[in-house]
């Protein structure tokens, strides 16, 4: 049943991704040095949207918190993020897109993907030497804003209701998604 | 409908619905999406086809798997196991992501060009029409891109999307650290292009 998932939730989303935008570097490399703001519209909505929707379902006991999984916030959380900021914007893809991209046929993605098992090679051999180093530090550990109902997950904000805290930030991804400017060329 | 299947990119409304609710579909019937872990799952495949000992059956871990390299073993050996199992959720996620932005293109009615599909336009514009200048350039990135992300615990799928969908700490971390970076250098490569 699982592996069934994995194929219709894979292809939907791969789907998608081409269809957004998001696996067409031209779109990535436009957002990034801030000329083309489709792809900023569009992760800012859908991060509002599903936001507020997931709140709703779990409040409601639709979607099960046990599904919740809360990654650990480390100093490597934003150490890695810029390492990955870097090669985001000198090659166009990240590792989700550039599959989907390399799927729909660009070449330029082979050579990320190729670039991109490398990089996950290397890392499997440093991280015994990384580990012990400040980058493991931990700034919070597993911890969301909202209350999850989850209880292996911390919250930051434990004094007000989840469906408050959720909307408030849906309201104002949304808004910032409306707001900034649309250029549908290219 | 129709033109909602083969036209070339959906609207940035449409668009963000359409990845919100693959984002949340993903966690309502099983978890939330990642994608990053799968280079190190491959990776760890080939590598134990070469080196048998590098991943074996272990009883005595959680996952019923164990690694001499630490990363695979971290977490009571779930990378192990999953390098060593191959037909696992994530990783069928995954490949079928592959298959989909390849039907995604065969249907797609406005093609574009074919220099594009290897050098694009804009990189073009800056940087010329070699290709091989482009594939290091990609290579170099996703050389970064897969080390960042692996010691971040994760990518744009998992971090951004999947954690801010969440209201988890680590998706606005990973986002910040993300963005700082990424756009000045951006701005500054494309200096001059219009």
């Amino acid at each position: 049943m699982d592996i069934i998932l994995a194929i219709i939730l894979g292809l939907l989303f791969g789907f998608i991704l081409q269809k957004v935008g998001a696996a067409n570097p031209q779109k990535i490399i436009g957002m990034l040095r801030l000329h083309d703001f489709h792809l900023a519209k569009v992760i800012l909505f859908a991060i509002g949207i599903s936001n507020l929707v997931l709140f709703i379902l779990l409040a409601t006991g639709i979607i099960d918190s046990g599904h919740i999984s809360v990654k650990a916030s480390y100093v490597g959380v934003i150490v890695g993020g810029a390492i990955f900021g870097l090669g985001w914007a000198v090659s166009g893809f990240c590792p989700g897109t550039g599959l989907v991209a390399a799927g729909a046929g660009r070449k330029d993605a082979l050579s990320f993907i190729a670039g991109g098992l490398l990089g996950a090679f290397a890392y499997m051999l440093m991280y015994a030497s990384l580990k012990p180093s400040f980058l493991f530090n931990e700034l919070g550990g597993k911890i969301t804003l909202a209350t999850t109902g989850n209880d292996k997950f911390a919250v930051l904000l434990p004094g007000i209701p989840a469906i408050v805290v959720a909307g408030l930030i849906a309201i104002i991804f949304m808004a910032i998604a409306w707001k900034l400017p649309d250029n549908e060329k290219t | 409908m129709k033109s909602f299947i083969f036209q070339k990119q959906w609207s940035w409304r449409a668009s963000g619905i359409a990845l919100g609710l693959a984002f949340l579909l993903a966690v309502a019937l099983v978890k939330p999406i990642g994608v990053s872990t799968q280079f190190v799952i491959l990776d760890g495949m080939a590598w134990d086809l070469v080196y048998n000992d590098l991943i074996v059956k272990d009883s005595s871990a959680k996952k019923g798997y164990s690694s001499s390299n630490v990363y695979l073993n971290k977490s009571g050996g779930k990378y192990a196991k999953n390098a060593a199992t191959p037909i696992n959720y994530s990783f069928i996620f995954v490949i079928a992501m592959i298959v989909g932005g390849f039907i995604a293109d065969r249907l797609q009615s406005d093609k574009e060009s074919k220099e594009a599909m290897v050098v694009p336009a804009i990189w073009q514009s800056k940087f010329g029409q070699s290709p091989g200048k482009r594939h290091m350039a990609t290579f170099v990135g996703g050389v970064l891109v897969l080390i960042g992300a692996r010691l971040a615990g994760g990518c744009t799928s998992g971090h951004m999307m999947s954690g801010m969908m969440q209201t988890s700490l680590s998706g606005y971390l990973f986002t910040i650290g993300t963005f700082a970076v990424a756009v000045p250098v951006a701005i500054y490569m494309y200096k001059g292009v219009e």
